[in-house]
């Protein structure tokens, strides 16, 4: 039907929970891979407001915590937001439940790449801006590889 | 003539920022009768208090005026300082040019003409003061509490315990209110009936407490420390003073009635003790519901009753007490569900209210304790719990905050939790409201260490799906709507006041708020009074409240009424209305005028006497009186007109 109507399919299609999902296999494994627990999280944003490259993310950090709680795999693995992260720790020190933000943004770009999913390497930043790339966001691409 | 002391207030800026004080004092002592004046900038400070005195004695006055703030708040410092100094305290008078006149105005000229009208309206009145006593009535110290819940309990045992006498009045058979109903309490999950029982047992071996239960307040009449008060004792069709509480009855009863004490999910006979710790334990035959009064035929409770305690034929009764003091304890219902059709109108199975869900949780409920749900025993695996239903919704429903249910909802889902281990809680909320000792912890614990999921929006729509009950919420926190198929969901429906509070807040003439809820006289000095005096307030009749904030206010309302009762008299301001007997005509305009009830007529002498103890100096009846024979004492005709002489200008 989208496609009859020349539309984009749903954007925001409605989650279906059940207990698999909240406390799937996904959730389970982001939170044994970071050493985090996922469920701390109370949601006050303060990460997103903190980081330094949120207004480049399409998911801001602290919904992509939410949205690892409610076991939305796809959804992550499709932001471009794991990979924008700087691994600054900026949200890590920041969040007032003790969560390593960035360790679970290290973890999902880990899954990502397990499935095949891989955004950004050093080698797409041009000659012209690699000069401009501030070093700790350098830093930050060579360690998301290391991962 | 009198001597007239004036003595202006800055009150810091308050007045000073707006009304020039030292031109008021000025004026001041131009008009007649002023022999003194003068400005500073803190009258209620002990400094200022010490001039007022000291003034009064260098300067001979016999009258002070102080032009401050509104009465309420100094009026009595005032009056006592003035009574040390020699004078009577009648002889002190505000001229209140704050509230009504420098908090309200920003032209300085201008607010300083009116502050010194505002002085010369007094300097009017206080020429023509007497000097006067106050009135003194008597204390009946002996209490009423309306409302056996947990507030009624405490408030009662309070009293009592400090040796004066209480009557406990409870509209059901036994006391203990919701509390009794519930499992656990947050946030240290402590047994609810546990808690309780003791209190209530406490009660009804007291040897200070009356405890009549299955009665209702019939009438009130009187005021302050002589009340008179009219009980309905409703009948039981049973004699409580021989029945044992075998409960032989009530096993053989055949009528079969939906538990109010089990929310339905249970059936009680008509003849019933609605739960095993019932206080007393004694049961009443519900008349409606029972098969003899319906039809004409049964009466096995009388047959198997070995004393022959049962009796058809009881009638109501009525009985009259004095009392000195009323607490009003009335306590709350919740939304029925039928009223919100979105969640189903009560028709939907398995979508039940949060006082059902704390029965099933309950020990010892329907269930014992064991979580299954009401359509076929299932036990659930997925729970929804909706917050806020008909709470905070100022277009279809109730616009406050019911203030309890996010942290009863915390303590459902973690109860669940702990009794279905691979069952999943859901709660959908619009914010979560933890405010109180140790409740943040709870629920973060919850959230974190038990795997509560919380949902953070409202939930749109609750249907039926085959054995499934789907509720369509939101996530504003993923941005995304969220669709359950539930096995069980709980609302938490909003606290309303008990249906019968706006006509026994009639009954005692005290207030109500837009919501229903008995209303204090003030919300935050006097939390627990009644703006009529003798009337106190406790518990969530008053509003939405936890049982720890609900004790701390019966308590608080205990205390009120022991300090009353800890004097013999009473003083009350004698500035009432009093009668000219030559002048009264007997035409009783008056009586109808009179909201207190303060007028009566005198047979003997046929015309109309004032109860100076009923009167609150209200005037009324002083503007009614056709003949002028009625006058307010410090308030004659004369001082009105001399007050409105200086209002406009003249002297
Ligand atoms: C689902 C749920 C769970 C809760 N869980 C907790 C918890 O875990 N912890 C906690 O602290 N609080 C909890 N609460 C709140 C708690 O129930 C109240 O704070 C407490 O019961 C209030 O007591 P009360 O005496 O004011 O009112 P009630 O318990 O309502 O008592 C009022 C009494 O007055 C009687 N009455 C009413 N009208 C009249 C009348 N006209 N004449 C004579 N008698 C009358 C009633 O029959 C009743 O016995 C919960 C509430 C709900 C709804
Ligand atoms: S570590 Fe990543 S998510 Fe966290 S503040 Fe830095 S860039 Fe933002
Ligand atoms: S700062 Fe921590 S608690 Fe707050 S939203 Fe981010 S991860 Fe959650
Ligand atoms: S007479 Fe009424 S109360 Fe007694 S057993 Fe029959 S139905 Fe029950
Ligand atoms: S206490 Fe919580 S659930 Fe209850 S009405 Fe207030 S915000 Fe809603």
């Amino acid at each position: 039907m989208y496609k009859k109507l020349g539309l984009d399919p749903p954007c925001s299609p409605p989650i279906l929970l059940d207990r698999t999902k909240v406390r799937g296999e996904f959730g389970l494994q982001v939170d044994e891979l970071s050493g985090q627990h996922l469920y701390a999280c109370y949601q006050c944003g303060n990460c997103s407001s903190g980081c330094p490259l949120a207004q480049e993310m399409d998911i801001l950090p602290s919904r992509i915590i939410r949205l690892a709680q409610l076991g939305q795999k796809e959804e992550i693995i499709r932001s471009n937001t794991i990979w924008i992260c700087a691994s600054c720790f900026q949200c890590t020190v920041r969040c007032p439940k003790g969560i390593d933000i960035q360790a679970v943004m290290d973890t999902l770009r880990q899954i990502a790449l397990d499935e095949g999913v891989d955004h950004f390497g050093p080698d797409q930043i041009d000659s012209k801006h690699a000069a401009e790339v501030p070093q700790p966001g350098l830093v930050g691409v060579y360690r998301k590889l290391s991962t | 003539m009198k001597r007239i002391g004036v003595f202006v207030c800055h009150c810091g800026i308050n007045i000073a920022g707006t009304v020039d004080v030292e031109r008021v004092a000025r004026e001041a002592e131009k008009m007649p009768g002023v022999a003194f004046a003068m400005d500073y900038i803190y009258m209620c400070s002990e400094p200022g208090q010490l001039l007022v005195r000291e003034k009064i004695k260098e300067e001979k006055l016999d009258a002070v005026i102080i032009a401050a703030c509104s009465p309420n708040l100094h009026e009595s410092t005032f009056r006592a300082a003035a009574e040390e100094a020699g004078l009577n305290p009648w002889q002190c008078e505000i001229a209140n040019i704050r509230e009504q006149c420098s908090w309200i105005h920003s032209d300085r000229k201008k607010a300083t003409e009116k502050a010194i009208k505002i002085v010369g309206t007094i300097v009017g009145k206080i020429r023509l003061n007497e000097s006067l006593e106050p009135i003194s009535v008597s204390i009946t110290k002996k209490a009423l509490v309306i409302g056996g819940g947990i507030a009624g309990i405490q408030a009662a045992l309070d009293i009592a315990d400090s040796g004066y006498p209480v009557i406990l009045v409870e509209k059901d058979s036994s006391i203990g209110g919701h509390m009794a109903q519930l499992s656990e309490t947050f946030p240290t999950l402590d047994c609810s009936q546990c808690i309780l029982t003791p209190k209530m047992v406490a009660v009804g071996k007291h040897p200070n407490i009356t405890l009549m239960t299955y009665s209702e307040i019939e009438e009130v009449s009187g005021y302050v420390g002589n009340f008179k008060v009219k009980i309905r004792r409703k009948a039981t069709s049973v004699n409580w003073s021989t029945c044992t509480g075998c409960g032989l009855c009530t096993e053989k009863c055949p009528a079969k009635v939906p538990s109010e004490f089990d929310r339905g999910l249970t059936t009680r006979g008509a003849i019933y003790v609605p739960f095993p710790q019932a206080v007393p334990n004694k049961p009443v035959i519900d008349r409606d519901n029972c098969i003899y009064y319906k039809t004409g035929k049964c009466k096995l409770c009388e047959k198997v009753c070995e004393i022959g305690a049962i009796d058809f034929d009881q009638e109501d009764l009525i009985i009259e007490e004095e009392i000195g003091a009323i607490i009003t304890a009335t306590g709350y219902e919740t939304l029925p569900i039928a009223d919100l059709p979105h969640y189903g109108a009560g028709e939907v199975p398995d979508v039940i209210d949060g006082l059902a869900f704390e029965r099933i949780l309950s020990a010892s409920g329907p269930t014992t304790g064991e979580v299954r749900r009401p359509s076929d025993g299932m036990i659930p695996k997925e729970v929804v719990f909706v917050q806020c239903a008909g709470s905070r919704d100022p277009e279809r429903f109730k616009p406050y905050c019911s203030k309890i249910c996010c942290m009863y909802t915390t303590k459902h889902a973690l109860l669940y939790k702990h009794r279905v281990h691979d069952g999943q809680p859901y709660v959908f909320y619009i914010d979560i409201r933890t405010g109180g000792k140790g409740y943040e912890e709870f629920y973060h614990n919850a959230e974190e260490e038990e795997g509560i999921v919380y949902l953070r929006g409202k939930v749109a729509k609750i249907f039926r799906d085959g054995d499934k009950t789907v509720v369509w919420g939101t996530d504003t926190l993923t941005g995304r709507n969220i669709e359950i198929a539930a096995d069980l969901v709980v609302l938490a429906t909003a606290i309303v006041p008990t249906e019968s509070t706006a006509e026994l807040a009639n009954k005692l003439r005290i207030q109500t708020g837009p919501n229903g809820f008995l209303s204090e006289a003030h919300p935050k000095l006097r939390p627990v009074e009644c703006i009529n005096a003798g009337f106190f307030i406790a518990g969530v009749g008053q509003g939405p409240k936890d049982i720890p904030e609900t004790v701390a206010q019966a308590s608080g309302a205990a205390c009120k009424v022991i300090s009353l009762f800890s004097r013999d008299h009473l003083e009350q301001d004698p500035t009432v209305a009093w009668v000219d007997e030559d002048l009264c005509s007997g035409c009783r305009t008056c009586i109808s005028v009179c909201p207190y009830d303060a007028r009566e007529y005198d047979e003997e002498k046929e015309i109309v006497t004032v109860n100076e103890a009923l009167c609150e100096g209200c005037g009324s009846c002083v503007a009614a009186c056709s003949c002028g024979a009625t006058q307010q004492r410090n308030l004659s005709d004369s001082q009105i007109k001399s007050m409105v002489t200086a209002s406009l200008g003249g002297e």
